[in-house]
């Protein structure tokens, strides 16, 4: 089963030390075998569409609370698996909020 | 929205599928003793379902097993009769080795339990589950159950064994290991690279067996090779210098990619030359891509993984089946012929052959391949000789050889699908005179 862990903006910047630790706790999950890839997110760019009518703006969005940040997509044989894995990252960095959803495909 | 409430057994396998190898590969090495190391991790489990249920689940649980499981070892080892022996051992290095002190009860479980050496731990364990004392199968069950997580019971039920028979099995093997001793150092170089190969093939094992069932009616068991996949990217992380781990993992990343292609609706399996390449899964064969690379970078010359994984490569890079380059396939499997031969090597570069060059050609090849009895039996050469001899225009030979192949397959599904074929191909012209 795969999971999307996204982070949210708006948290404190992280220091030397909590990207040490991050460092450290993503090698843990790429050692435990279960993490399929990661990544941060840019700022970009802003779609609408309306009837097929495409626009693309910078603007508006969303309050940075709201907005994915990064993500990490990984690879459990459960839900309480990806949740572990999400609760420790999070106890890591501290404060903030995110989310643990799964994804769609061939393995179900 | 309030906070949803934790299963405190679901946390529980969690944290033992995620941790328990890290657990054990560190109680190991302090006790030089697996099966104490296991029993103790379980007499923790045990304690933790009665404890989270009444108390709640720690902050952090896998800190909380660690320590209980280092607990439960001393006092299976106090009951012991070599009492002040073992428990000097536990005490010195752990004292040295991790942040909490047994002694004092390491009560703060928020910590992150975490030492130098855990992947020394981890691989250590991996070369004594892989131990050649051991049988194929015991290598198998035990590296299953300590490195990759899964219960007895999930280990007996992917391999449709009762599961008193797996437990004995494990527990067989774990006393085998105790009576050769448990190594505290990694092994040597020369001793290392043959525990590596041993390794290797356990893994190979472990997702062939899911890919092509040898038992039962399913054609495939993705969970298998789903573990297999997990196992072969945990020992690419633990030796990143490693040429063949990161080719074994490249391998089963691109055939893994095409599980999700390989059984159409009613579970009967396709053809990689009938597959819907859309349903690959791009995801894992652009990870074998870099996995294949590192191996390459790594080795001068390619060994036995990397040249099945760049065969794979080649499959995942034709964007149809009429695409593929089977001239360089053709090739890699000559190589593979030559660096690791077996009949089933030669099979495969008989039907490259064939692809490459012509049916002709390839039925050529696996007339050489009569003589070979290991595999003059063997449905695959049935097979191929009957696809062979279809494009040759002889329907008839091919529907007799199709039947003689549904007769040898292992299982129900790969019988259906040759009798299927060997009713077609023969309803195609009547028996020539």
């Amino acid at each position: 089963m795969r999971f999307l862990m996204t982070t949210n903006g708006g948290g404190p910047a992280p220091d030397e030390a909590l990207f040490a630790e991050m460092g450290e706790l993503i090698h843990e999950m790429a050692r435990s075998g279960i993490l399929l890839a990661t990544g941060g997110l840019g700022q970009g760019q802003h779609l609408s569409a309306t009837g097929g009518d495409v626009s693309i703006t910078d603007g508006p969005y969303a309050e940075a609370k709201e907005t994915i940040v990064s993500f990490a997509l990984i690879e459990v044989r459960s839900e309480e698996e990806a949740l572990e894995v999400a609760r420790r990252f999070w106890s890591v960095v501290g404060d903030g909020e995110g989310d643990v959803r799964p994804v769609f495909g061939p393995e179900g | 929205m309030s906070p949803q409430p934790r299963d405190p057994r679901g946390t529980l396998d969690a944290v033992y599928r995620l941790e328990g190898a890290r657990i054990v590969a560190g109680l190991a090495r302090t006790t030089r003793d697996i099966g104490l190391a296991e029993d103790s991790l379980q007499d923790a489990m045990v304690a933790a379902i009665e404890k989270w249920a009444a108390d709640g689940i720690p902050a952090n649980p896998a800190a909380w097993l660690t320590i209980e499981a280092k607990h439960r070892a001393i006092d299976r080892i106090r009951r012991s009769v070599n009492l002040t022996e073992k428990l000097g051992t536990v005490a010195d290095s752990e004292r040295q080795r991790t942040r909490v002190d047994i002694d004092e009860g390491g009560h703060d479980f928020d910590l992150i339990v975490r030492h130098e050496g855990i992947e020394d731990d981890v691989l250590r364990l991996l070369f004594a589950t892989c131990d050649p004392v051991l049988g194929r199968e015991t290598q198998v069950a035990l590296t299953l159950r300590l490195l990759g997580g899964l219960s007895t019971r999930e280990i007996a039920h992917l391999y449709l064994v009762p599961e008193a028979t797996m437990a004995q099995r494990i527990v067989r093997g774990q006393r085998r290991l105790a009576a050769a001793g448990f190594a505290a150092e990694i092994p040597d170089a020369a001793e290392r690279g043959a525990r590596m190969r041993s390794v290797l093939e356990v893994v190979y094992l472990v997702f062939t067996e899911g890919h092509t069932s040898t038992v039962g009616e399913e054609w495939v068991r993705p969970q298998l090779c789903r573990e297999a996949l997990r196992l072969a990217r945990m020992i690419a992380t633990l030796t990143p210098d490693e040429p063949e781990v990161h080719a074994l993992a490249a391998l089963l990343e691109l055939q893994a990619s095409r599980l999700g292609a390989r059984v159409d609706a009613h579970g009967d399996p396709v053809r990689l030359a009938d597959q819907d390449r859309g349903l690959w899964d791009h995801l894992l064969i652009e990870r074998g891509f870099r996995s294949l690379a590192r191996a390459h970078a790594l080795a001068e010359t390619p060994g036995p993984y990397a040249i099945q994984a760049a065969i794979a490569a080649s499959h995942a890079r034709a964007r149809s089946a009429s695409d593929t380059d089977w001239a360089t396939i053709a090739e890699l499997y000559r190589m593979l012929s030559v660096l690791a031969p077996s009949p089933v090597v030669t099979l495969n570069h008989a039907v490259a052959v064939s692809r490459a060059a012509g049916p002709a050609e390839g039925l050529r090849l696996l007339d050489g391949l009569a003589d070979s009895s290991e595999l003059a039996d063997h449905h695959l050469v049935a097979a191929v000789r009957a696809e062979l001899l279809l494009e040759l225009g002889d329907a008839w030979a091919a529907s007799v050889e199709l039947r003689r192949a549904a007769e040898l397959a292992p299982n129900e599904r790969e019988r259906e699908l040759y009798r299927g074929r060997a009713e077609g191909a023969g309803a195609r012209r009547p028996p020539p005179d």
